[in-house]
């Protein structure tokens, strides 16, 4: 009743939705970096939103089924294949015992999501299987390990499938550059040569990307704030350090933090952001927040209709 | 400190200095679809903190908040989006703010964590560098130190690693100019007007005085944290023999 772990790349993650209502206690949330591409998973095989899924980093991964069962693919297009033959994310296949699922490497963006019929089992720690690393918490032992050669995944068996998957339309473009955008936190507190330089300059995603943040590299947005109070982050937000050079903060952020900040990316153009590599360019756009509202749920109201 | 050069007005000066310096009810402020920021200061005073403690403790039970993440002067409250709108929160928020009886926040009802501390250079490395630095022995700093009520304002950095304040003047220090990429657990440490206990192993640049045998945060308990943010936090130094009894590790350096 498992999926066995031949290979397991640079980096595979059990995710779920995120460990939610302890961030008072400096506990982050984990969860999925690309929301959309998961939700789409578990809507594919008919799964409860919060079932647990593989997060793929880069590829590298390789599984071998030990029952039948029925599987999606979204997200980063990784060159994918199941026993040997080439296979397209954005939809379910149908698995048998002995079959082996490879992930080579990025054809179309970064991370890629294996969701299983009824979800993947483990023991949640604070209500949450998703892996937070740093923080030693969830995963398969609970203690924040990532997917290592010779692990169990377990799933409940079935042999029913229904190959389904997701309209041509609702699959987002992940070479599109532009970054939305809404403006918070200190954003008054730049001034409008600064503010110009952040959303008419082109960044590119530098080095240090990971589930924590992105630093990219670019114009140098000034600003001439000593340090603010410490305070709450929220998904997406976007410090400015000393350096100038922007760092959008996701899933495994630290809960609180003293950088000032002109505003978050939406959690739709986060997903869009996180399947970016090193190298790849970006811009920001300025978004209203009734228009961020109406993105969202535009996103959620496609996959809801289409469920 | 949301302050910029030459905007220090006489008014801000007089609020800064006395404690009229909350904001209330707070300033609400869309920071993303599905988060807003509540601030009620814009400088670090004990009334926005314990009107803080209030509103968190108000709001933790509503229906559609997911997260509420408090600090010195703010409060980050993240809500589900299938339940609240931004005009549907920021109502929420008002009406709740309304309700809440400020009188109701006072030294007393706040809850106080005693945690014990063997204070010593093999566990405290740093203990002989902060007395000779400050002009004292050994024996003042950790008088200093344990004779203060703290209050810890914020929680982050890492789970359950509380930002207490304020120490005493006289054992103010800046951090180390090196971290150390390894700081072991439990270690009790000062770094400017703050204090902190280590609840986990991690990298860290602040002053190491002692090591407490209590475990701070446990995920299999109930409790979670020993301590919440609001909370009245106090230093009891212990002697080695105590500190061994109630299960103290010496080594980590």
């Amino acid at each position: 009743m498992a999926f066995k772990v031949i290979k397991p790349g640079m980096l595979a993650l059990l995710q779920d939705m995120g460990r939610h209502g302890y961030q008072h206690l400096g506990v982050t949330t984990g969860g999925p970096m690309d929301e959309l591409a998961f939700r789409w998973g578990n809507a594919l095989l008919d799964n409860d939103s919060n079932a647990a899924q593989i997060e793929i980093t880069f590829g590298g991964f390789t599984v071998e089924a030990q029952q039948s069962t029925s599987i999606a693919i979204t997200g980063a297009d990784l060159g994918a294949t199941l026993n040997g033959k080439g296979i397209l994310p954005w939809q379910t296949y149908a698995i048998q015992k002995g079959d082996v699922l490879v992930f080579q490497q990025p054809k179309f963006g970064l991370r890629a999501y294996l969701a299983v019929k009824g979800g993947f089992l483990a023991t949640s720690v604070l209500g949450s299987v998703a892996t937070v690393m740093r923080e030693k918490l969830g995963g398969l032992t609970g203690k924040g390990d990532k997917l290592a050669v010779h692990d169990v995944l377990p799933f409940h068996s079935t042999t029913q499938h229904t190959a389904r998957h997701v309209p041509r339309l609702a699959i987002p473009n992940y070479e599109q550059m532009e970054i939305n955008v809404v403006t918070g936190y200190q954003f008054k507190h730049f001034s409008g040569l600064e503010r110009a330089r952040f959303f008419s300059s082109t960044y590119s995603v530098s080095q240090n990307c990971d589930r924590m943040g992105y630093r990219l590299e670019g114009t140098a947005v000034g600003q001439d704030q000593p340090g603010i109070i410490s305070e709450g982050i929220a998904y997406g937000a976007i410090q400015i350090p000393n350096d100038g050079q922007p760092i959008v903060l996701f899933r495994d952020r630290q809960t609180i933090g003293g950088y000032p900040k002109v505003g978050c990316v939406t959690s739709f153009s986060g997903a869009l952001l996180s399947q970016k590599k090193p190298g790849d360019r970006i811009g920001f756009r300025y978004i209203s927040v009734d228009q961020a509202e109406h993105e969202r749920h535009l996103q959620l109201a496609r996959i809801h209709q289409w469920r | 400190m949301r302050w910029r050069p030459c905007s220090v007005s006489a008014r801000s000066w007089v609020s800064a200095n006395m404690n009229e310096a909350l904001i209330y009810p707070p300033q609400i402020e869309l920071v993303s679809d599905h988060a807003c920021l509540l601030t009620f200061a814009e400088s670090i005073n004990d009334a926005a903190a314990d009107v803080i403690a209030l509103v968190t403790k108000a709001l933790r039970n509503c229906e559609g908040i997911i997260d509420l993440v408090p600090s010195y002067t703010t409060l980050l409250v993240v809500f589900d989006t299938d339940h609240y709108d931004r005009f549907k929160i920021t109502n929420k928020i008002k009406t709740l703010a309304n309700k809440i009886e400020l009188n109701s926040t006072n030294t007393s009802a706040r809850r106080e964590v005693v945690i014990p501390v063997y204070y010593a250079p093999e566990v405290g490395p740093d203990l002989e560098e902060v007395a000779s630095q400050c002009n004292l022995t050994i024996d003042e700093v950790i008088k200093l130190h344990s004779e203060t009520a703290y209050r810890a304002y914020a929680i982050g950095f890492a789970p359950g690693f509380a930002f207490l304040g304020n120490t005493p003047e006289a054992i103010r220090m800046p951090r180390k100019t090196t971290p150390r990429l390894k700081v072991p657990l439990g270690s009790v440490a000062i770094a400017e007007q703050q204090t902190a206990v280590y609840p986990s192993v991690t990298p860290g640049g602040w002053q190491i005085l002692g090591r407490t045998p209590v475990q701070l945060v446990d995920w299999q308990s109930d409790s979670l944290a020993l301590i919440e943010v609001g909370d009245t936090v106090r230093f009891e130094p212990i002697t080695r023999e105590e500190f061994l009894a109630q299960g103290g590790q010496l080594d980590g350096f």
